[in-house]
């Protein structure tokens, strides 16, 4: 690496604190609590989840060679963050070839001010969007609202969530907290000029949104677009999706604005064959989405012609720095792990106070944009909102070991949080284990802890920190006797005998008579 | 050691930190899923109508011959009075449509586009897989926005270009060439995750696929 | 074999009945049982919390106590603790450890097993010759199943139990929602998702809910006496243990 004559590696910053999506207002325990209340939103998300599993696994199930695609998938991912810095280059030059202009954005503040000037040049106050994850993450719709640019999200699902002056809660489906009923009345509420008969049959509220957004996508001169993959040997984009209002952005407009995070590049335009597999049969549980969307530049005659790509850090490289946590550069953004995830499905994704909610956006957010133990930072509760139960490893179609990833940052908020009473706590915990005669006279200690039992030997009330799990759970008391003191005893050793001599007489049994052999 | 100046200095400068910081871990791909794969017309033709007809499209096969009835009849039973074609569509399929054709020119706006009742539109390739056709704008497809704004979409598909999977399709693209994918009519699941055919792209899709062709 | 049998500290302190099990099933299975007297806690808590540094005494413990090559095979009646050996110890050796203590990881790792991955997997028995007359469901704990991958192995081995009436598992595979410090640092989330558990289970209308894990049991169980349910928790090993001549007879207290 020819860096070294240049100085010592210094460690990329994160996103800059307070500005954009990347941190909520309270940590996950609290945050999750209101959410916990609400009924209706655990019915909504129980019932969603639970659908889209059942599809993602009969058509995972389909293809003998899912395996092997997620292996693909994962080297690829690994591969590129090996090359980032060549593949990024290579993909600047391609699309500058072809006509479009690239553009580097260190953070969010300075990806906004871009699209703001780009957009404020073409002479347009208003601008059609395909969702996206990067521009949510950056707060591009606020920062374009106070520079007077009107943004109008025109999926349907962030059209809902936009309508409702609400927040994403799912990378795939952001409004997934809210059913066909809530959403009628939204619509009922904002669309201009909406039937009022409108039912809340999905097919008629999905007519409604088309109808709205109609005229917008024929009149509006400019888009703004994420990218699901950008090709480095090409200089291809990628936009997968569903409702064609990809499509309409992407095709209708003058002016094309792509903001991309900079892990979203993959090599070669073969390893689409991987990724268009893996992530619509992740994501929707489709074989494929309906439609998806590939440009290279500009096309004479088709299309926006002026395009431009605005290639975006904003913590990517202070991840990348990390080389447990780099791993959660390589999802692909098919919300696959949101929907498996039981803590997601009770919580819920406002919980996570982040664009990226979920096992993967607990352990993107905190490296994205940091955890501050001075400032009490709601991201470092995130490497916590997980019992590590891995059901996200396993539904991940690139397989990121989430819950690894979790581990190691639980172990860098611990290292940067200084001495707290858990720390004290845990040295405490791990001095006595370690010392096996204290141990075991702790253990002794813990047999008198039955005093504490009531009369079924269960304990029902704890004192905080651990009233929370009293409050639900009954803790039984200590037994009288430990395992190594019953081992020690004459009653240990006669049951082990005795169980030694039982099988001995059954293997006999069974030898003498191989018919009686169960 | 003065600061970088640009963006794109500070954001490469910043990788290669990183890389140093955590350096890379080798690797190979493994490729061992599924490529090169073949299937007889018969079976590539079962699977790719299955997962039309899965994903609602609807699905018409004819030979070559018949191509012009076909599509005439797909037309009719749709009511589709004015539909836009690409410069470089075959017009002989249209030759038993009695409507009115708008060819298609880049200068034509949106707005027109809306108008039509429907489009008709060769294919690229299509994955049957999946349920796939593969647009890539050559002459006989036009630009997307034909193939997008109007509410149905005829699409003729020869099954000399249906292959099996995603690898095979994607071998046989033109990085460069504008390319979209459709699997079926436009849908969403975006209201509780439950798919709901047909919101802004062609809410309705005929597929004619031409056995012989 | 000569089995090095590991307690847990949680077996070892708070449900000795599930160590006993064990032990009294590898005896009757023929094989001589050691239990290293200087075993305390492989650390898994530490780890899952946060902490690398402090349970590096705990991990050099483990690969001391077991390391001793007299020791065929290192079993414990937790997929967890198993799961801790077998994927953090070298995490915490890497990064806090000497070569020593990387090289003894490495070798006792390799050894460790979970009991029923131990007797289908090293053994090779399904039957064990067990005599258990109860309605059983089966809870696949989150580590077993996806740190340890024992799969099946714990159904084939209740399926073989004489006498027993085993009953499937709604959504079995879905977490209790113990987590270890989550229980606690998340509790309403937690709570969620046992009130879900645990009407799964009482659903089945099992007399039993059984899994691998005491840890998961002590959650579950917890959450069962507290709407005072008809099913108690019982560890695998104790239903492997149960014979005709020396049947399960509840020592403890509801659980």
């Amino acid at each position: 690496m020819s860096r070294t004559f240049l100085g010592m590696p210094a460690t990329p910053p994160r996103a800059p604190y307070g500005e954009g999506n990347l941190r909520g207002d309270a940590a996950f325990p609290r945050a999750a609590e209101g959410e916990l209340r609400n009924e209706q939103l655990r019915r909504n998300l129980g019932r969603a989840t639970h659908t889209i599993r059942a599809k993602r696994l009969a058509v995972t199930g389909e293809l003998p060679d899912w395996e092997q695609l997620r292996d693909a998938g994962s080297a690829l991912k690994t591969d590129t963050m090996n090359r980032l810095p060549e593949l990024l280059e290579e993909l600047e030059r391609k699309v500058t070839e072809r006509g479009g202009t690239v553009h580097w954005a260190r953070d969010g503040v300075e990806a906004n001010a871009i699209v703001a000037r780009l957009i404020e040049a073409t002479g347009s106050d208003e601008v059609i969007k395909v969702k996206s994850m990067a521009t949510q993450e950056i707060g591009l719709n606020e920062h374009l609202e106070s520079r007077g640019i009107t943004p109008y999200e025109t999926d349907l699902a962030e059209l809902i969530v936009q309508l409702a002056h609400d927040k994403p809660s799912h990378i795939l489906v952001p409004a997934i907290h809210r059913n066909r009923d809530e959403i009628r009345q939204i619509f009922l509420k904002e669309i201009p000029g909406v039937d009022p008969s409108l039912d809340a049959v999905p097919a008629h509220l999905a007519a409604a949104a088309r109808a709205y957004l109609r005229e917008k996508f024929m009149t509006t001169k400019v888009a703004v677009s994420g990218a699901n993959f950008g090709v480095a040997e090409t200089g291809t984009l990628s936009v997968v999706e569903s409702e064609g209002n990809g499509r309409m952005c992407l095709t209708l407009p003058e002016t094309l604005i792509t903001v991309m995070g900079i892990e979203k590049v993959i090599p070669r335009y073969q390893d689409l064959e991987v990724f268009l597999q893996l992530l619509p049969r992740s994501s929707t549980g489709e074989r494929m989405n309906p439609y998806t969307s590939m440009w290279t530049g500009v096309t004479p005659g088709d299309g926006p012609q002026e395009f431009h790509l605005v290639l975006l850090d904003n913590g990517r490289t202070a991840a990348l720095a990390d080389k447990v946590g780099r791993a959660a550069l390589h999802c692909i953004r098919c919300s696959a792990c949101l929907n498996v995830c039981p803590v997601y499905e009770r919580a819920g994704g406002h919980a996570y106070g982040s664009t990226y909610p979920g096992p993967i956006g607990a352990v993107l957010t905190p490296q994205l944009a940091g955890m501050h133990a001075a400032k009490d930072d709601p991201n470092s509760s995130l490497p916590y909102a997980s019992s590590l139960c891995g059901a996200c490893f396993d539904a991940c179609p690139v397989k990121i070991d989430i819950p690894s990833l979790l581990v190691e940052l639980r172990h860098q908020k611990t290292e940067q949080s200084g001495t707290t009473p858990e720390k004290l706590a845990m040295k405490a915990a791990a001095g006595v284990m370690k010392r096996p005669k204290l141990y075991t006279a702790a253990q002794k200690a813990a047999g008198l802890g039955r005093v504490l039992g009531g009369r079924d030997g269960t304990i029902s009330h704890l004192p905080p920190p651990f009233s929370g799990w009293s409050d639900s759970r009954d803790t039984p008391a200590p037994p009288r006797q430990s395992f190594r003191a019953w081992l020690a005893s004459d009653e240990g050793a006669a049951t082990l005998q005795g169980a030694a001599d039982e099988g001995a007489r059954q293997r006999a049994a069974a030898h003498d008579d191989p018919e009686e052999q169960r | 050691m003065s600061a970088p100046a640009t963006a794109r200095e500070t954001v490469l400068g910043r990788i290669r930190d990183a890389l140093a910081l955590a350096p890379a871990q080798d690797v190979t791909v493994p490729r061992a899923y599924r490529t090169g794969r073949t299937l007889p017309d018969d079976q590539r033709l079962a699977l790719l109508i299955d997962r039309l007809v899965d994903y609602k499209a609807h699905v018409h096969t004819c030979t070559a011959d018949g191509t012009a009835a076909t599509v005439a009849a797909v037309l009719h039973d749709r009511a589709a009075r004015r539909i836009g074609v690409p410069a470089g569509l075959d017009r002989a399929w249209l030759a038993e449509y009695d409507g009115e054709i708008q060819e298609d020119t880049a200068e034509l706006p949106a707005p027109r586009l809306d108008a039509l009742d429907g489009v008709v539109t060769a294919s690229a390739v299509s994955c049957a897989e999946t349920g796939t056709i593969f647009l890539d704008g050559s002459q006989d497809q036009g630009r997307r926005a034909l193939s997008l704004v109007p509410d149905l979409h005829v699409c003729v598909v020869d099954l000399s270009t249906v292959v099996t999977g995603v690898p095979e399709a994607v071998a046989r693209l033109t990085p460069s060439r504008p390319t979209t994918l459709i699997s079926g009519p436009s849908a969403t699941s975006d209201i509780e995750l439950e798919r709901v055919e047909g919101v802004h792209g062609p809410r309705t899709l005929d597929v004619v696929i031409r056995t012989d062709a | 074999m000569r089995i090095g049998l590991f307690a847990t500290c949680l077996g070892d302190t708070l449900f000795p009945d599930a160590v006993k099990a064990t032990a009294v099933l590898l005896a009757r299975l023929g094989h001589e049982v050691v239990f290293p007297p200087e075993q305390t806690c492989c650390g898994q808590m530490h780890v899952n919390t946060g902490y690398q540094r402090e349970p590096v005494p705990l991990v050099r413990g483990f690969a001391e106590q077991f390391g001793d090559a007299a020791i065929d095979a290192v079993v414990m009646p937790s997929g967890s603790c198993a799961g801790s050996v077998r994927h953090q110890h070298e995490i915490i050796a890497e990064r806090y450890g000497d070569r020593a203590l990387r090289a003894a990881v490495t070798t006792v790792k390799a050894k460790t097993y979970e009991l029923s991955e131990f007797l289908v997997d090293v053994l090779g028995v399904t039957d064990v010759g067990a005599h258990f007359p109860h309605r059983v469901t089966y809870h696949p704990t989150c580590h077993s199943l996806r740190m340890l991958r024992v799969g099946d192995k714990p159904l084939r081995l209740l399926r073989a139990v004489d006498g027993i009436d085993l009953v499937e598992l709604p959504e079995a595979d879905s977490c209790c929602g113990f987590g270890g410090t989550f229980a606690v640092k998340n509790a309403a989330t937690s709570s969620a998702m046992l009130h879900d558990k645990v009407g799964h289970i009482t659903g089945t209308g099992a007399d039993i809910c059984t899994a691998g894990d005491s840890s998961c049991l002590m959650h579950i169980g917890g959450g069962l006496t507290r709407i005072k349910a008809g099913t108690r928790t019982l560890h695998l090993a104790q239903i492997l243990a149960a014979t005709r001549t020396a049947p399960y007879a509840p020592t403890e207290a509801v659980r």
